[in-house]
């Protein structure tokens, strides 16, 4: 019945005002760039990564904490002893870690640990943190590593 | 005059229904390019707390493969010096072995790697053993995917319906045990 389509189509405009629809639109863009913060933790340790072949990707990065572990940059830019780093702050009694892990566990409990490790650390020192990490029954961990040929990360 | 009639019936404005999709363009690009330094590495389960009252199970020796690397960096599996490239073969042997020589595990299933490093042993070699063991079950469950499915472990996984059990994952559990650091402690499959 083309007659019941015509009479359908009134001579007022049915068209929806999209003028402001782009002030919309750039004001979620911009609230989208303005929260996405990625919150930049300066790196106390150098942590120059091993390079590995079987990796896999860590999908959720929300779940995803870090614990740095390496030589601490010192402030004439040589570097001093192995330290660990959780947060923005160097570790000074590693049994601390203990406590810091287990109030993150708390807030996720699927939380995975990335350990960025640097390459010339003794694994003794490794040992320690993840015994840490055991008490706090943060079992689940990450070694974090750039793929074979990559270049350093 | 007809050209004049026309510019005066011409509308001033921009058209700016485009607009909102150009702007939408780059919401979703910046939406999508902002997947910043992706986390990759080598995933492990730690193994759950000791506790003092329990015994640790009884694992057969058999079923234990077990990878020492000294400070130095030299390598021991099962007590005889071997290349970081060996690893690979020998743990394949050791999980795929069937109970067919006497050296090896009984079934997969069973079959664990128990990896330890001195405590002076350098990370990269720690992640370089760590990384042919890994490598070798990757190996292992790719083959046993192509053969029941024809497509490797990852893309079988993917096509894993929610509740459906992953066959590979069952056949060939990933059992690598961090030995406990200090002697006189067990070790515990960390199983995944």
């Amino acid at each position: 019945m083309p007659g019941h389509f015509k009479r359908k189509s009134s001579k007022v405009s049915q068209e929806i005002p999209t003028a402001s629809m782009p002030d919309v639109i750039f004001i979620l863009l911009i609230f989208f760039m303005v929260s996405t913060v990625l919150r930049e933790t300066e790196l106390l340790v150098r942590t120059t990564l091993p390079q590995a072949e079987a990796i896999e990707k860590i999908e959720q990065k929300r779940l995803v904490s870090y614990i740095y572990i390496g030589p601490q940059k010192l402030e004439d830019g040589t570097f001093g002893e192995d330290a660990v780093q959780i947060d923005d702050a160097i570790v000074d009694d590693l049994t601390d870690i203990r406590e810091i892990m287990y109030r993150k566990i708390l807030e996720e409990p699927r939380m995975i640990i990335s350990l960025r490790v640097d390459r010339d650390t003794e694994t003794g020192l490794l040992y320690d943190v993840q015994q840490e990490l055991r008490e706090a029954e943060t079992l689940r961990i990450n070694y974090s590593t750039t793929r074979e040929g990559a270049a350093e990360g | 005059m007809p050209l004049l009639k026309r510019r005066t019936k011409r509308t001033a404005e921009i058209p700016t229904a485009s607009m909102a999709d150009i702007a939408f363009l780059l919401l979703i690009f910046f939406l999508v390019t902002t997947t910043i330094d992706v986390d990759s590495g080598i995933y492990m389960q730690l193994p759950p707390k000791l506790d003092p009252e329990q015994t640790p199970p009884e694992i057969q020796d058999r079923n234990l493969l077990t990878v020492l690397v000294s400070a130095a960096g030299d390598v021991l599996v099962e007590g005889e010096f071997m290349q970081i490239s060996g690893i690979r073969d020998e743990v394949k042997r050791h999980v795929l072995n069937e109970g067919r020589q006497p050296g090896y595990s009984d079934s997969p299933e069973v079959a664990i790697v128990s990896f330890k490093t001195e405590r002076g042993t350098k990370y990269q070699v720690y992640v370089d053993v760590l990384d042919e063991i890994k490598a070798a079950y990757i190996d292992i469950r790719n083959d046993y995917a192509r053969q029941i499915a024809g497509v490797d472990y990852a893309t079988y996984k993917a096509r894993l319906e929610e509740g459906e059990t992953d066959l590979v994952a069952e056949k060939y559990p990933i059992k690598i045990s961090l030995a406990e650091p200090d002697p006189g402690g067990a070790a515990a499959p960390a199983a995944r």
